[in-house]
């Protein structure tokens, strides 16, 4: 590799590696905490799962294995109204929030017995907070008409929502930049190196960065990055794909977890559990199985044309739940990693951007520490 | 069809399109023995410059004059091989072992192929400017298919405006049909004719086609129709009907208006890239046609082996051109699937590229020469762009400045490109628009992403495969 | 309707008539027509409304790249006009705006 020469590096308070949802909205709280925020992204044509995710701010079923995952869901549920209002405030996008309730819906009774399951253990490890409701064909229809006969029936949250997610990565960054922030798209992060005084990172193309922290949210591209500040980042790529199909009218009152109407009137088709888990396999025979199971849980989608069809790389790691975590080999260096960028948004920005700016152990977070998978 | 239609067949070749390249290369193929199948999505094979040849509706045949029935030729050809031809058949998708999802009359089937020629020609390049999207205003190429196809004409009063070679082919042919034409408005920018001049050697390779356009000209001029050249700001606008009512330009400073029911506008053609983009095939921008190519070999294969483009999709060079390489395609195909001999595949290749030659040298000048004024390939703020989700230039440029990074990112932030057209009349726009916002080359700016369905697909087809 | 301008037919070698309809007129065209070019025949101009903003538009490419030529054929809405061709009682309706899935489908009339 040839050196590039750098008229001396640029500096900042916080550098961000990646500007995705999780990377804009830490952002976004360090600045609201005072600090001047660099976000070093790569270009137009980079991995994105942000730009391919299904746009749910999702709380029923998510943490059925691990509580504290639950409660940072719920808090985020909670905090999203007032993210969503002052982004709106700042740049005048709407990002198309809402949070009525969604419904999880199921074509056979098993598949809807396993659901009712897993929540009835959810609400009992809440110690009854936690609200949902199990829902026969002919309840979902009293909020869903459209549902198809093969529908068994539907577990139902109230917490549950979805947004526009291009247009909150949009409003997100615009704020960014309104506020001071600098986006560095010169490329691909290749080096940090930890210094006495912080950490000096080198971008393949682009200039040198010095700052006192830096936080890694950069996705898959974590893998590489965390070892270099003493972390460790353990994810694979999960291929999911998304049908779109043409704008029609408004026919659906309420997300549900494998299709959403946007604000626009697009219909979007995932084949997901939560927000962004999809099948991965091959091109064709996946969107056919989607499409498939689509047009069963709703009948009139099929004179629907489809505009695009997109795989994206979910970031996943063993247990499916993220990791937040400081380095104490290299104080001042910061993991964040998740597949739920779009529900997390409002606890990234709020709670988790706190955290990091006032840079104190948090022992609440330990049990998103990578060391988990190691134990 | 033949009885070669089952899902599990493969054939040596499949050849998309049916215009001059998919023509030609279908009966090479065929003289070479290749398995050989021909998915056009139109119901008559010609493409858009042979349209409807078989039937060739028009009475007169001196409308669109003898280089359209010279499509007869192709057509016989390819009539004569053993292609298996599959009209009223689009393409949706490819995928990595070359299985071709095909659409026809709603239903959806596989067919397989060990080589693949994309021959899908080329569209019109888009041309934004204030009013474009009135009823009313329509493409060059639009009144030619309807005359081709139909034998109908635009309605009174008529106005051509734009630039290029087809702009004067459909005003004589109009005109030799007995429409009146109000004006043909002519954006050639002034300064093209100098720099096109040190291209005149390579276009005096290319006699006949010289002289061709030097008849136009000359057409035009006898018919009487006001061929009004240097026209800027080119503008539509319409009355309280929702329909164009008139033309507005300026010339030489003085602002003019024409009253108007219908506006044919051209400002060339550019290569389909929808598939060659879908495969993700390397790309290249080409300075002088202002648009990208695949990248090809000289056999027309791309960065993908066993994929080729021929034809206008791989580069304008004009419907001739076009059967030329899509024979030089087959030629090569059937060498690696080891149906013809190196030596063999030169010697029927020479007099091809012969043939080639003065088409390939006169492109030069011909692109210089009508390359579109700055205004259609980078519009004012006002001018929608992207006419799907009706976004403007002035929008495309605020994103930029929002921290928008290429058109990929553009299609997430403000929605151009997502539309029902999937990007087609706005890609090339849009990366010229924030390339020069942001003053990055077109290279490093790039193009969108373009995602299957590549045809419109309905929900419940694509369902139906599952079952 | 004022100010309405259609398009017109050159002498054809050979036409084999049928009848369609559009918004219900019914109208003589030629067996190879496509939708598109009948609504530019019956003067059927803006024959839609966008579904972003409810703008005008009518046929502008006729070969399968703009997606302006949207119509509701035979009960079908936003069918690419340019690319079908016309049968004998087809019924060819504007299409106004984002189409209604719950709009039953129509049968077309024979």
């Amino acid at each position: 590799m040839t050196e590039t020469a750098t008229p001396g590096a640029r500096i900042a308070d916080v550098c961000l590696i990646g500007g995705g949802l999780v990377g804009m909205a830490i952002a976004l709280g360090l600045q609201r905490n005072g600090f001047h925020v660099a976000v070093l992204d790569e270009g137009d044509v980079a991995l994105r799962a942000s730009r391919g995710n299904f746009g749910l701010v999702w709380v029923q079923g998510k943490g059925d294995t691990l509580p504290e995952y639950a409660d940072i869901t719920r808090l985020s549920a909670r905090l999203w109204s007032t993210f969503a209002a002052s982004l709106q405030d700042s740049t005048g996008v709407d990002i198309q929030l809402q949070q009525r309730g969604g419904l999880y819906l199921c074509l056979t009774e098993q598949e809807l017995d396993a659901r009712a399951r897993m929540l009835g253990k959810m609400h009992e490890a809440a110690g009854g907070d936690y609200p949902y409701e199990t829902l026969d064909l002919k309840q979902v229809r009293e909020k869903i008409p459209e549902v198809g006969d093969t529908v068994a029936g539907a577990t139902w949250c109230p917490e549950d929502g979805h947004v526009n997610p291009l247009l909150l990565l949009r409003a997100m960054t615009e704020r960014f930049k309104a506020q001071g922030g600098i986006i560095d798209n010169t490329g691909r992060v290749e080096t940090i190196d930890p210094r006495p005084e912080g950490f000096r990172i080198r971008a393949r193309a682009g200039g040198d960065w010095d700052c006192a922290r830096v936080v890694l949210c950069a996705g898959l591209g974590n893998r590489e990055l965390a070892p270099q500040v003493g972390l460790s980042a353990p994810l694979s790529p999960n291929r999911g794909q998304v049908l779109v199909g043409e704008r029609v009218r408004p026919f659906l009152d309420y997300p549900t977890g494998h299709v959403r109407q946007t604000g626009e009137g697009t219909v979007q088709i995932g084949d997901s559990k939560e927000d962004v888990g999809f099948d991965s396999g091959t091109t064709t025979e996946v969107m056919a199985k989607i499409a498939h199971r689509a047009i069963r849980l709703f009948p009139l989608l099929r004179d629907v044309k489809l505009v695009r069809a997109w795989g994206a790389l979910r970031v996943m790691t063993p247990d499916g739940y993220p990791i937040y975590q400081a380095s104490t080999t290299y104080p001042g260096a910061y993991l964040v990693t998740c597949h739920s960028g779009v529900t997390l948004a409002a606890f990234h920005e709020g709670p988790l951007a706190d955290w990091i700016a006032s840079d104190r152990h948090d022992p609440s977070l330990e049990v998103f520490h990578a060391e988990r998978f190691t134990l | 069809m033949s009885d070669r239609d089952t899902t599990e067949y493969c054939y040596d070749l499949a050849i998309i399109g049916a215009g001059p390249a998919g023509m030609a290369s279908a009966a090479e193929a065929g003289q070479l023995g290749l398995a050989t199948v021909l998915i056009d999505e139109q119901e008559e094979a010609g493409g858009q410059i042979y349209r409807a040849i078989e039937r060739a509706p028009l009475a007169d045949e001196g409308v669109l004059g003898s280089d359209y029935y010279k499509g007869r030729l192709l057509l016989e050809a390819m009539q004569a091989s053993h292609t298996d031809y599959l009209p009223g058949t689009s393409v949706w998708d490819v995928e990595d072992d070359l299985t071709i999802n095909v659409s026809h009359h709603g239903r959806s089937r596989q067919v397989r192929a060990r080589r693949l020629l994309i021959a899908t020609g080329a569209q019109e390049r888009p041309v934004p400017f204030s009013g474009w999207t009135l009823p009313g205003v329509m493409t060059c190429g639009a009144a030619q298919v309807l005359l081709k196809n139909s034998a109908l004409v635009p309605p009174a009063p008529l106005v051509l405006a734009g630039s290029g070679p087809l702009l004067l082919l459909i005003a004589s042919q109009l005109s030799h049909a007995g429409v009146p034409i109000e004006a043909v408005l002519d954006t050639t920018p002034r300064d093209n004719y100098l720099r096109a001049a040190r291209y005149s050697p390579g276009a005096l390779r290319n006699p006949k086609l010289l002289l061709k356009g030097v008849g136009l000209l000359r057409t035009l001029k006898r018919s009487g129709i006001p061929h009004i050249t240097g026209v800027e700001s080119l503008r539509a606008e319409s009355g309280n009907d929702d329909h164009l009512d008139r033309v507005c330009y300026r010339r030489k400073g003085v602002d003019h208006e024409l009253y108007c029911r219908s506006l044919l506008v051209h400002q060339g053609v550019v290569p389909n890239v929808q598939l060659t983009r879908a495969l993700e095939l390397e790309h290249r921008w080409h300075e002088q046609q202002q648009c990208w190519h695949p990248d090809v070999d000289v056999w027309g294969e791309t960065s993908r082996a066993g994929i080729f483009v021929a034809g206008d999709s791989s580069g304008i060079a004009g419907a001739q051109a076009a059967e030329e390489t899509g024979r030089l395609s087959v030629l090569q195909i059937a060498k690696q699937l080891g149906q013809l001999e190196e030596g063999k595949r030169d010697t029927r290749a020479a007099p091809i590229r012969r043939r080639l030659g003065p088409h390939q040298a006169i492109r030069p000048f011909l692109d210089v020469l009508y390359q579109p004024a700055r205004s259609f390939l980078i519009p004012e703020d006002d001018t929608i762009v992207c006419r799907c989700e009706e976004i403007t230039a002035g929008e495309l440029r605020h994103i930029a400045d929002a921290g928008c990074q290429g058109p990929n990112q553009a299609k997430a932030f403000c929605r151009a490109g997502m539309g029902s057209c999937q990007g087609r009349l706005c890609g090339l726009t849009v990366s010229q628009v924030l390339a020069e916002r942001s003053n990055q080359s077109i290279d490093a700016v790039g193009y969108y992403h373009i995602r299957p369905p590549i045809k419109p697909l309905t929900i419940g087809e694509l369902a139906d495969i599952a079952d | 309707m004022p100010n309405v301008s259609h398009f017109e037919r050159l002498p054809m070698r050979a036409s084999e008539p049928v009848t369609v309809f559009v918004e219900g007129q019914a109208i003589k065209v030629d067996s190879h027509d496509t939708a598109a070019a009948v609504v530019l025949m019956a003067g059927l101009v803006p024959s839609r409304t966008t579904p972003t903003s409810g703008s005008p538009r009518a046929p502008y490419c006729l070969m399968g790249v703009c997606f302006e030529c949207l119509l509701d054929i035979d009960g079908v809405a936003n069918q690419q006009g340019c690319m079908v061709k016309v049968r004998d009682g087809m019924q060819i309706r504007r299409q106004v705006g984002a189409r209604d899935i719950h709009e039953p489908r129509q049968e077309p009339t024979t």
